[in-house]
Order: C-alpha cells, then sequence, then structure tokens
C-alpha cells in the first residue's frame, strides 16, 4: 500500500472514533527495554506484545494525535509535491501550527519514528532525512553512487578518496548506492575518530585487508544499514571496535541486535552476525590498561544491561560481572600506553587472532 | 569602714563600664552592625510598651543618619505618655533599673538589657551624652535632657537641661550618638527587625527614615490595642533558689506560710502549711530567718507536692487574624497565594504560663530553591540572631515538611521552598539561652506545642496546595475539550475532506465531571464570592451546594434564591442539565476581616464527580 494512503488510515481512525463518539486514540509498542523480544527469524530484537495508547482522555494524548495528524498532513503534502525536508526543518516547521507545534526537535523526531511503526513505513518513505552526516568508510571496494545530478559514479574506497575516507550518504538503498567489488575480506567498525584515524595512518585496513567503518559514537540508520549490506551481500564478518565501558557496549548491541529506539526496524538495520573484539573488561586486566574509575552512571549502566534481553549470553553477563567488580572502565586510546603502533602490531592482531581471523 | 569592704565598693564602682566591656556579646553590641540594630532595638520596645500601658496607638519615628565615618545618630521617637521630668535620669540613666523580681508580666522588657544599656553605649564610644525629650501632656512643657552615666557609681549625670516647646500631645524621643554600621537588604538590619516587629505588633505605625533620607512606613493594619497582660505571682515549680532567697528577704509576711500563700500562684494556705510541715519548719517562723537549707527544703518539698498550674489568663497572644493580616501587610509585594496562622491554647512549663503562635506565608515571588525564611519572636519582639541555638528553629528541623509539600532531604533540617515560617513565643518568663535573648532555650513543652501548631498551618496549607493541583489538572482538562479537542476535528476532517465532526459527545466522556470554580473580589469592605457550576456528566444532575461565610450577619446579598441561611452558610439546590452552566453569588460587610476563601460542599451526590468542592459533612 502506497505511503499515503497508510498515513490517511491513521487519520481516519482518529476521524470514526469522534464520529461515532469516542474517544480518539492510536495504539503502537511500547518502545521501552521490557517490550523488546528476539525475533528467531531474523536474529534480531524486536518490539513485543506491550502496547500503549495515545489517548485524548489526557491533555498530552491530546496534544500528541493533534500532532500526528499535523504531521501526517505535512509528509502527505510533501510526497504529493516532490519535496523532502531534515527532522530539524519538520521541527521548525510545527512553529507555525499553532497548538499543535512542538517543543523540542526530540518530541518530532519521536513521532516520525512512531509514523514507522503504526504504518510499517520508513523515514526514508516519508521523504524525512536525518541531520546526521554519515560516517566515514576506508577500504578495498568499489562503491558506485548515484549523485545529486543523476550521475553514476564509481569510487574505490582506498584510492578515490582522501584520508578521510568515503562518506556514507543518508540513503544507502539499492537505488542509490551499489556495492560493485570488494577485495578486503572483512569488516572493522570503529567507535571513535581517534582510533578510526590511528587505523588508516597505520594503513591497518591494507595490512588486515579490512574495510574500516567509523561508527562515530551511536551509528546513524544509515551506517548500520551500509554495514548489514556489506553483510548480507558481501558474506563480510563485521568486528566491532569500542571503547571499555557500558555505553560503548550500547553501540555493539545496537548494531548487531538493534536498537530499542528503532526495534521496528530491526531486521533491516541489525547485523546479528557482528562481533565484538574489544575493548572488554578482561583486556582492561590483560593489557593492564590506563583506566578511569567507573561513575554513578557507569554503574547504573552496567546494571540496567545485566536485566537487558539483548546481553543474555555468557559472554557478556561474565564481561559485565567483571567490570562492576574491577569498577574500572578503558578508551580504545588508552592502548597507547605501548605506543602507536601497538594496537595495530599486537593488540588488534592478537584479538583478531583470537576470533579466528588470519592475519 | 574595715578596708576589705571599701575595696568590695571600689570593685562595684569599677563594674558597671568593665561589665560592658566584657559582656558586650551577650549584651548585644559586639559589632558595629549589631550594636546600631539593639540601640533602634531597645529604644523601640520601650516605645511599644509605653504606649500600649497608656493605652495609645503607637506612632513611633525612626530615624537614623549617618554623622561623621562610622559614627551615627539613632532617634526613636513616640507618641507615648512621656515620662515625668525627675524620672527621666532613673529610666534612662541606670543600668538595671527597676527590673522586676517578684511579679512576673509578658513583656518586651524581658528582653534585652534596656534602653540605659544603648546610653551606655554611645557614651563609651563617641563621648556624647543622650537627649531626651519629653512630654507628658498638653498644656506640659517638654523637657529636653542631655545626660550620660557614671560609670562608677551606676547613676545618671545630667550634662544639660532645658524647657522646649513640641508640638506633640505627648510623647518621649531619645537621641543616641553611637559608633556602628548600617546594612541594608539582610535579615540582621534595622529594616528587618522595624519590618519583623511591624508584622507582630500591627496595631503600631513605624516610621523608618533611612541615612540615605529614604522614608519607609510601615502602616498598622488594625486599630484595636492588644489586650495588657496582667502580671502574676511566681509559681514554686518554676521558682530558683536565689529568687526565692532574695523573696524572703523582701517580703512583709510575718510568717513563713503566710509568705508562701501571698507570694506564689496555686499555692492555698493549706498547702503552704503543709510543704512547711513536710520541710520540718515551724509554720510560724520569721520569713527573713530562713536559713539556706530551709529554703532548699521548701522547694524540694514543693516539687513532690501536686499543685495547680498556674493561671494562663495572663497571656496576651497577637491572635490568628491579626498575625495573618501583619504577614499579608508585609507581604504585599510578594503576593503571596497563601497565608495561614494558628494560636494554641496557653500551656505550662516548670511552672511558667506560655503560649505560642505560628503563621506560614506561602508562594507568591518567594524564592522556590531557597530555604525557607523563619520569623522568631519572642513577646512581640523580633530574634535576629542566634537562629541555629533556638528552640523554634529546633522544632522546625523536626518536623517532617515533605508530607506538607516543602522539600526537605531525608525528612529533617530547614525545608527549603517558597515560604516563610513565622512564630511567636510569649510568655511571663521566657527561658533564653543567654542572656542576649536572642535564642530560646530548649524545653521540651515549648517544642511540642511549636511543633502542633506549625502542623496545623501546615495542614492547612497542604490542603490548599492540593486544591490547587486538582485545579491545574481541571484547567489542563479545560484546555483540552475548549481548544486542542475542537481542532483535533477541524484538521483529521480538513485533511480527508470530510466535514467537521460533532464532539459533545467526546467532550463529556472526557469530563465526565461537574466543575466548579469561584473567585472573590473584595472592594470597598464588601466582598463579592462567585461561585460558576458545569455539569460536564452526559446526565441531569441535582445536588445540594453548602457555601461557608464567616457570620450570617454580614451577608448583604444571595443569589439566585438559596434553601437556606444558616448562621455559618449559605445553601443552594442545584439542578443541571448535561452541558449547563449556572453562577450562584453572594455578598458580605468585611467590618475589617478577611473573606479570602471560599469552603465550597456539596452533597447528594458522589464527591468524585465534583470538582472545586468537598463532600459536605455537617448538618444536612
Amino acid at each position: 500500500m502506497s505511503t499515503v494512503k497508510e498515513l490517511k488510515k491513521v487519520a481516519e481512525k482518529i476521524y470514526n472514533d469522534l464520529v461515532n463518539g469516542r474517544i480518539p486514540s492510536l495504539e503502537l509498542p511500547a518502545r521501552t527495554k521490557s517490550n523488546i523480544v528476539f525475533d528467531e527469524r531474523y536474529r534480531v530484537w524486536k518490539y513485543g506484545k506491550q502496547n500503549i495508547t495515545r489517548s485524548a482522555v489526557s491533555l498530552s494524548g491530546a496534544y500528541m494525535l493533534l500532532r500526528t495528524i499535523y504531521v501526517i498532513d505535512f509528509i502527505k503534502e510533501m510526497i504529493e509535491n516532490n519535496k523532502s525536508s531534515t527532522l530539524r526543518e519538520l521541527y521548525y516547521i510545527s512553529e507555525g501550527w499553532g497548538e499543535a507545534k512542538f517543543n523540542s526537535q526530540d518530541e518530532s523526531d519521536k513521532l516520525a519514528e512512531d509514523l514507522e511503526i503504526i504504518t510499517k513505513k520508513l523515514r526514508e518513505d516519508f521523504k524525512l532525512r536525518p541531520e546526521e552526516d554519515g560516517a566515514r568508510v576506508i577500504g578495498d571496494i568499489v562503491i558506485e553512487e548515484v549523485t545529486r545530478k543523476g550521475e553514476k559514479r564509481r569510487i574505490h574506497c582506498q584510492d578515490d578518496v582522501g584520508d578521510a575516507g568515503y562518506s556514507i550518504p543518508y540513503n544507502v538503498e539499492k537505488e542509490k548506492l551499489r556495492f560493485v567489488k570488494v577485495n578486503a575480506d572483512k569488516v572493522i567498525a570503529v567507535e571513535t575518530g581517534g582510533m578510526f584515524d590511528r587505523l588508516v595512518e597505520n594503513r591497518f585496513d591494507e595490512k588486515s585487508n579490512a574495510i574500516l567503518v567509523h561508527l562515530k559514537g551511536q551509528p546513524a540508520r544509515s551506517t548500520r544499514r551500509f554495514i548489514k549490506r556489506l553483510n548480507e551481500e558481501l558474506n563480510l564478518p563485521v568486528i566491532v571496535f569500542t571503547d571499555g565501558d557500558p555505553w560503548s557496549y550500547r553501540i555493539y548491541a545496537s548494531v548487531a541486535y538493534g536498537a530499542i529506539k528503532t526495534a521496528h526496524i530491526s531486521e533491516y538495520l541489525a547485523t546479528p552476525s557482528a562481533q565484538f573484539l574489544g575493548v572488554t573488561p578482561s583486556d582492561i586486566l590483560n593489557y593492564e590498561l590506563p583506566s578511569d574509575d567507573l561513575s554513578k552512571e557507569d554503574i547504573a549502566a552496567l546494571q540496567s544491561e545485566l536485566s537487558d534481553p539483548r546481553f543474555q549470553d555468557d559472554f557478556w553477563i561474565n564481561e559485565i560481572k567483571l567490570q562492576l567488580e574491577i569498577k574500572k572502565k578503558a578508551e580504545q586510546q588508552a592502548l597507547a600506553k605501548y605506543g602507536l603502533d601497538y594496537v595495530t602490531d599486537v593488540y588488534l592482531p592478537e584479538k583478531l587472532a583470537e576470533m579466528g581471523y588470519e592475519v | 569602714m574595715p578596708i576589705a569592704e571599701e575595696l568590695a565598693k571600689k570593685q562595684r564602682q569599677i563594674s558597671i563600664a568593665e561589665f560592658f566591656e566584657r559582656n558586650k556579646q551577650i549584651l548585644g553590641f559586639d559589632s558595629l552592625t549589631r550594636a546600631l540594630i539593639t540601640c533602634v532595638k531597645e529604644a523601640v520596645d520601650n516605645s511599644l510598651d509605653a504606649c500600649e500601658e497608656a493605652g495609645i496607638l503607637p506612632d513611633i519615628i525612626v530615624e537614623i543618619k549617618q554623622t561623621d565615618g562610622d559614627e551615627y545618630k539613632i532617634s526613636v521617637e513616640d507618641n507615648g505618655p512621656g515620662i515625668v521630668k525627675s524620672q527621666i535620669p532613673h529610666v534612662f540613666g541606670r543600668l538595671l533599673y527597676g527590673s522586676r523580681f517578684h511579679s512576673l508580666k509578658q513583656s518586651r522588657g524581658q528582653q534585652g538589657i534596656g534602653i540605659s544599656a544603648a546610653v551606655l553605649y554611645s557614651q563609651l564610644t563617641t563621648g556624647k551624652p543622650a537627649v531626651i525629650t519629653s512630654k507628658i501632656g498638653e498644656g506640659f512643657p517638654a523637657h529636653k535632657i542631655e545626660l550620660i552615666i557614671d560609670t562608677k557609681k551606676n547613676l545618671p549625670r545630667i550634662i544639660k537641661e532645658e524647657m522646649v516647646h513640641w508640638k506633640k500631645k505627648s510623647g518621649t524621643r531619645i537621641e543616641l550618638f553611637i559608633k556602628g554600621k548600617y546594612v541594608k537588604n539582610r535579615k540582621q538590619s534595622v529594616y528587618e527587625y522595624l519590618r519583623s516587629t511591624a508584622i507582630v505588633n500591627p496595631h503600631a505605625r513605624i516610621t523608618f527614615i533611612e541615612p540615605d533620607g529614604n522614608e519607609i512606613v510601615f502602616e498598622r493594619a488594625v486599630d484595636k490595642l492588644p489586650e495588657q497582660p496582667k502580671e502574676i505571682k511566681p509559681h514554686p515549680y518554676g521558682i530558683e533558689l536565689g529568687t526565692l532567697l532574695k523573696m524572703l528577704k523582701e517580703t512583709k509576711a510575718k510568717k513563713i506560710s503566710t509568705f508562701l500563700a501571698n507570694e506564689f500562684s496555686s499555692v492555698s494556705l493549706q498547702k503552704a502549711r503543709q510543704v512547711v510541715a513536710k520541710a520540718g519548719i515551724d509554720e510560724n517562723k520569721e520569713p527573713s530567718k530562713i536559713t539556706l537549707d530551709e529554703a532548699k527544703k521548701i522547694l524540694e518539698t514543693f516539687k513532690k507536692i501536686k499543685l495547680m498550674a498556674p493561671p494562663t489568663d495572663c497571656l496576651s497572644p497577637i491572635g490568628e487574624s491579626l498575625i495573618k493580616r501583619g504577614l499579608r501587610k508585609e507581604t504585599m509585594q510578594l503576593s503571596p497565594e497563601f497565608i495561614s496562622t494558628d494560636t494554641r491554647q496557653p500551656s505550662v512549663f516548670s511552672g511558667t504560663p506560655f503560649m505560642v503562635e505560628t503563621g506560614i506565608v506561602y508562594g507568591g515571588s518567594l524564592p522556590r530553591d531557597e530555604r525557607v525564611e523563619i520569623l522568631r519572636f519572642a513577646n512581640r519582639v523580633p530574634l535576629l540572631y542566634q537562629e541555629g541555638a533556638c528552640v523554634i528553629t529546633e522544632a522546625i528541623k523536626n518536623i517532617d515538611w515533605r508530607r506538607y509539600g516543602l522539600e526537605q532531604k531525608g525528612g529533617k533540617g530547614i525545608p527549603y521552598g517558597p515560604a516563610i515560617i513565622l512564630v511567636h513565643v510569649a510568655s511571663v518568663n521566657i527561658p533564653f539561652t543567654s542572656e542576649s535573648k536572642e535564642a530560646i532555650a530548649h524545653v521540651e513543652e515549648i517544642e511540642k506545642e511549636i511543633r502542633l501548631s506549625l502542623q496545623q498551618c501546615a495542614r492547612r496549607m497542604k490542603t490548599h496546595l492540593s486544591k490547587k493541583a486538582k485545579k491545574e489538572k481541571a484547567k489542563s482538562k479545560f484546555l483540552l475539550i475548549s481548544k486542542i479537542l475542537p481542532e483535533l476535528a477541524r484538521k483529521t476532517a480538513e485533511m480527508l475532506n470530510k466535514p467537521t465532526p460533532p464532539i459533545d459527545d467526546v467532550i463529556s466522556q472526557i469530563m465526565n465531571i461537574i466543575w466548579i470554580d469561584d473567585e472573590i473580589v473584595s472592594k470597598d469592605g464588601i466582598a463579592e464570592s462567585k461561585i460558576r457550576i458545569i455539569n460536564y456528566k452526559r446526565k441531569p444532575q441535582k445536588f445540594i451546594l453548602y457555601a461557608e461565610i464567616p457570620d450570617k450577619e454580614k451577608i448583604v446579598e444571595v443569589k439566585p434564591k438559596p434553601m437556606e441561611i444558616r448562621s455559618k452558610v449559605i445553601k443552594w439546590s442545584v439542578n443541571l442539565k448535561p452541558s449547563e452552566k449556572a453562577e450562584y453569588s453572594f455578598k458580605l460587610k468585611l467590618d475589617g476581616e478577611d473573606f479570602d476563601e471560599n469552603g465550597l460542599y456539596v452533597l447528594g451526590i458522589d464527591p468524585v464527580n465534583i470538582v472545586g468542592a468537598e463532600k459536605w459533612e455537617g448538618e444536612e
């Protein structure tokens, strides 16, 4: 069904409620940790059966419904006029919507996600773009991108790019981006820019025959989708390399299992076979890494992860418990303790070998 | 004269100035700022006492001028009865003159060491005499006397005296030149002292002229003088050995038994005989012949005998309504949303009658994230120093204010929030922690009374806050049905190219209550209360509405015709169809009283269906 039709169905539901003297309401899955379940078919975590109801019986519920109608109307107009806008623009446009105006961009971003869930369409179908600029890629792969002029351009992600690498566009679907040729045999996703640049400078993409992808903290949808396509279409294993703290584990989890916020499209974004390389709490001990004390927030986050269904396997339970015991965390760049080349000469080769890769 | 006696005399002679120097702190002169406040305080306390004793509404003018560097001229003028010329030197020029020992009375004079200490301080710091002008009535001349205290003899010495013309009918003015420091915008300042004084003395008008010429008038809120407190005799439970010995020496009674019966309260002749018999003393023994040991025995025996509590009608409270008015007047610029006050019944600790009054001011522009302001008073005198050592502060700290809507870490300590807490302790003998008389000692009975009184005010505050929260909630529903829902219907219809659907049904489902809204407008001594009711239920509603009134006699008008008017309540029968609105109103003569919150109640309907009124629990 077309996106406009799906969106209209939402408006019709509210309209019919009003006509029939029912208090207007919409149902959608609860987007909480307690409501994600493992999808055996796709091997990713998705929303479960707990629903919440947005109802006009409360003022905040009524505001949400009114905003929903305004956003639907706005998207319908964009589709009909062949326009698109950023999520930030959507927020600013709401300034002119009187009572339906959003109080923060967080609210409008969330509502766009809600609509994805209700209509089973993607943000891209709504002509809404994220603000986030694409993460960077360096490695032995040739990509074909359709430019805004409509030309197809081939880019070799080592020879045709500078040290900053190839930038992932916000749309990474097949009509926009194709993989032409690949010689690399794995993907290494790196959390921080500092470590990404270190690996690039040390030419680790060549040495280990890997495609390096910069995650830039919590990765954007396009980055995750890009990684998933590399994994699915080219059969490349994905290895995630982050800091050794609870927030970084969540970055890994969102790559591998799907994020709680976007669990409605997990099968589309998550790479279930992605493996975590480090920095693990065991690494902090084994490599005697310089470390910081865990903050109160860190400890709370670790404890929350112990009850997060995505972390329920022996590896994670053991590592998290170990970290709670030693009360330490370490950054990727702490490896510089042993010199700038240590990470590429010793640490990564050792860890990759442990995971069964030839280096 | 033996040498020892001569020496003793000398010791006494040097002692006054030296005593003062050594005890500056407990006398309230330990810093330049505090010295200035203390001087003003002593003079103002005297003026208020004098006016009240003479039955005159106090009109006091306080002026402070900077004369040179840290030298200030303080002048305090009242419209009291004046002081006869011959008494002026004794009142202002002798330390501890006229202090009472054997009779007890709730008076300001209990605080501080007295005006003579201020006179002494001024002459010690600037060398200048105090100037006193006084006139005792129409047709009498005014006398102007300049005097200092002879510190060797503790006697006044007149430097200059003259008769002057003074327009005033009667009154007294004192001018002092002192070393001091004038500060503004803090709790310990002359301004705050006068403001606090004005709150608990709403019958006084105080005009204050600051050094920069700025004039502030603390206007009186009521034209009635407080009742004069009565003197009472001491109660045996509260008497100290030293006082007893002094009384034994000075009494005119011939026998110990009649002494006890005559000079103490709650002691009958029969009880007195019983006590001396138990103490093993001849009831006919002359009081002056009683030995130290015998006196001790008498006190011990009294403790074992059950006596009636002392009379408590000797206390003169400010009263709930006057404290409220004082608070309202002095917090007007903060526009607080709520004021509650409470006056407890008199109570007794160690044979000493006392009573507690409290007040809470909430909201308005009071700071939300700071500690509450505490106003402490003893016998209508503000206590500005030693907050931490005072039983008032202690009592406040021990209340769990979280239950009443203020923030407090762990339910202990001084609470945070937009509030002012006032506590007044009145007693014939306030148990201060020290001679500086700035903090009340920890007496269990007093703490308990303070706590009970504050809890009473706090409960009312809580009720007010819950009511407000309920109203806010109802208000948001109002916004929902009057704006958001119609807009939702319009926009959805527009988007789908369909006609806008009617929403009345949905509205009554969402509200499903009877909405009661009220306001009071006071103008020209008349308060008009308007009560609006809207039925948002889907069925017709019938119930009885009760509106509390202070007094039937004050009603000027009631609309529409009520079912019944009782002495304290108006009763209407309300009958509303779905979506129907109705208005009920009444007007009251205020006669100087307040009417600022409606008490609305309903009967004959489940109160969960009502917003804006409670269930009527009284007689139908």
